[in-house]
């Protein structure tokens, strides 16, 4: 199948996610976005070197994803696919800062290598996130939590309408790409002006395209809001899951556990 | 209440690019009627469908439903939405959600509805297009008969009075089309005005009660499909008549006349037994 083909129907699967019927998919979306940012927040506020203060951060994931009975293989394979991008941010970073951080036996290891496990650890953490959110959540809920969180609607249903646009344009790409290769004869190097036809020609048919969905929802009704499949309310149990996250976010912030059980192991065990 | 659901009068409209695609159309959809919209490319037929579900408003002329003038305020365009329901001819332009059981509750949770009537919606249409046991299928896991059904289930969950449907037996293979042909006439028989553009003039011959051909963004004939289609005029528009009518004209020209023995065949098995019926007659002695 065709890895743009591949790359859509991923995309849809992880929405697919989104209609579980778990504790997780059951919160109310706003809490969901607040614990995902502060958890964000969170893990991106440690500084470049940071690696022991980011490991007790994995415990979010990990409880989310076997909570919301979220498929593993299918999370990690999305997260790997990042990995290509962070590794060529962070490639520099082992040539540029030499200096010696941490020393295990007769390895010496540079301050760049830990910026760069850093880096990763963080992406990973961020991205899983963000991820799960949108797995037990699902992106149009996500926009409607943020529209009643206050962002401005106009921004919510831009958000959405790319959202959808994304979709529009994949299926097109794969079209465009499959009739190329069927008339390029096993020959890769067909030139600049050739793809910037193509370019051309797919920005048309997705226009086109995307003019014909919305049509069609405009004769649904679609009067420039989006509906989520739930209804939220905030209940009890939503509150209790935002301060508790909440405050274990900045307890780990704060009191660095990885540090404190290593203490403790040190000194109970001397 | 009149007999007329949707009423064009005097309807013209032009494209943004200048393009006349309606021009002073007058016409009528009748009440709980199959009406078949005929036409070549370019005579009018989509821009006609998309004025009557409000999509495009009109350059000059008026619409009218129920005998009152569509309305055109925000209100009023969900109002005649959630009565005139339109499926179009590619469900790749009309399915975008993840799920069949998503897209088809697009449209009643546009007509701000709870929870609980969605869902009872969304189930029934499902149950009436033979889908319900794929709800929480993936859209694009579905074959193309089976997309087509969801289009038109996400029009029946918002329960209007009017089905549109652009070229519905396009791209499918004859099961697809008797299934669809079935699913359609469930829907006839529940009440449900349905109106379809074809170019599958057998298929109008055979289903419709009534039939619009159009030409050059006007109507050029109205009337039942046995009367209109066999007219000199239409024929040429339409570039053809329907099979049954020729074969109808020929065996008459063979001195096999089922008109002149009260017979009007609109379909294959109907031809059949018509001709059955004469020939054994003539044979008796």
């Amino acid at each position: 199948m065709n890895a743009i083909t591949t790359a859509v129907i991923d995309l849809k699967q992880l929405e697919l996610f989104a209609q579980g019927d778990t504790q997780v998919h059951g919160r109310d979306a706003r809490v969901k976005v607040l614990v995902t940012l502060f958890f964000i927040l969170s893990v991106i506020s440690y500084h470049r070197y940071e690696i022991n203060g980011l490991l007790p951060f994995t415990l979010f994931p990990i409880i989310m994803v076997c909570r919301a009975e979220l498929p593993i293989p299918y999370l990690a394979r999305k997260m790997l696919l990042i990995c290509p991008f962070i590794l060529l941010i962070g490639a520099f970073n082992p040539l540029l800062d030499r200096s010696t951080l941490w020393q295990v036996g007769s390895i010496e290891i540079s301050g760049g290598c830990i910026s760069l496990l850093s880096l990763l650890l963080r992406s990973f953490l961020t991205i899983g996130a963000a991820l799960i959110l949108v797995a037990t959540t699902g992106f149009t809920t996500i926009c409607q939590a943020l529209e009643r969180l206050g962002m401005p609607e106009v921004f919510t249903v831009q958000l959405l309408f790319l959202h959808r646009y994304l979709f529009v344009l994949a299926e097109e790409a794969e079209r465009a790409s499959r009739a190329r290769e069927l008339r390029s004869c096993g020959s890769t190097g067909r030139g600049i002006g050739s793809f910037g036809s193509l370019t051309g020609h797919l920005l048309l048919r997705t226009w086109q395209r995307a003019e014909r969905i919305h049509t069609t929802m405009l004769s649904r009704g679609f009067t420039g809001q989006f509906h989520g499949q739930r209804r939220e309310r905030f209940s009890h149990a939503d509150l209790t899951f935002l301060i508790s996250w909440s405050v274990t976010f900045l307890l780990m912030r704060t009191m660095e556990p990885a540090t404190l059980l290593g203490s403790f192991i040190t000194g109970a065990f001397p | 209440m009149s007999d007329a659901i949707i009423r064009l009068e005097n309807v013209s409209y032009r494209y943004p690019d200048g393009t006349a695609a309606l021009t002073d159309c007058s016409l009528t959809i009748n009440r709980n009627k199959r009406t078949a919209v005929l036409g070549a490319n370019g005579a009018g037929k989509t821009t006609m469908f998309l004025h009557l579900n409000g999509i495009l408003q009109p350059s000059s002329g008026r619409l009218f439903r129920d005998d009152i003038p569509f309305e055109y305020s925000r209100t009023g365009l969900r109002k005649l939405r959630s009565k005139v329901g339109m499926v179009f001819q590619n469900p790749d332009s009309q399915l975008f959600s993840a799920s069949v059981q998503e897209d088809v509750s697009f449209g009643p949770m546009n007509l701000g509805l709870d929870t609980t009537t969605i869902r009872r919606r969304v189930a029934e249409a499902l149950g009436a297009v033979a889908m319900a046991g794929l709800a929480d299928k993936p859209v694009h896991n579905l074959s193309y008969g089976q997309k087509k059904r969801v289009c038109i289930a996400g029009v029946l969950a918002m329960e209007p009075e009017v089905i549109i449907l652009d070229e519905p037996m396009a791209g499918l293979d004859a099961a697809m089309q008797e299934e669809l042909t079935a699913v359609l006439e469930r829907l006839h028989a529940g009440g449900i005005t349905i109106v379809i553009a074809t170019h599958d003039l057998d298929f109008a011959y055979g289903w419709a009660d009534q039939a619009l051909v159009m030409q050059s963004g006007g109507l050029l004939a109205h009337g039942t499909p046995e009367d209109i289609l066999l007219r000199p005029e239409v024929g040429n528009a339409l570039g053809t008549i329907p099979q049954i009518a020729e074969i109808i004209h020929s065996l008459s020209l063979l001195g096999i006349d089922l008109r002149g023995n009260g017979y009007l065949p609109r379909t294959r098995n109907e031809l059949v037994a018509a001709i059955a019926a004469v020939t054994t007659r003539e044979d008796t002695p």
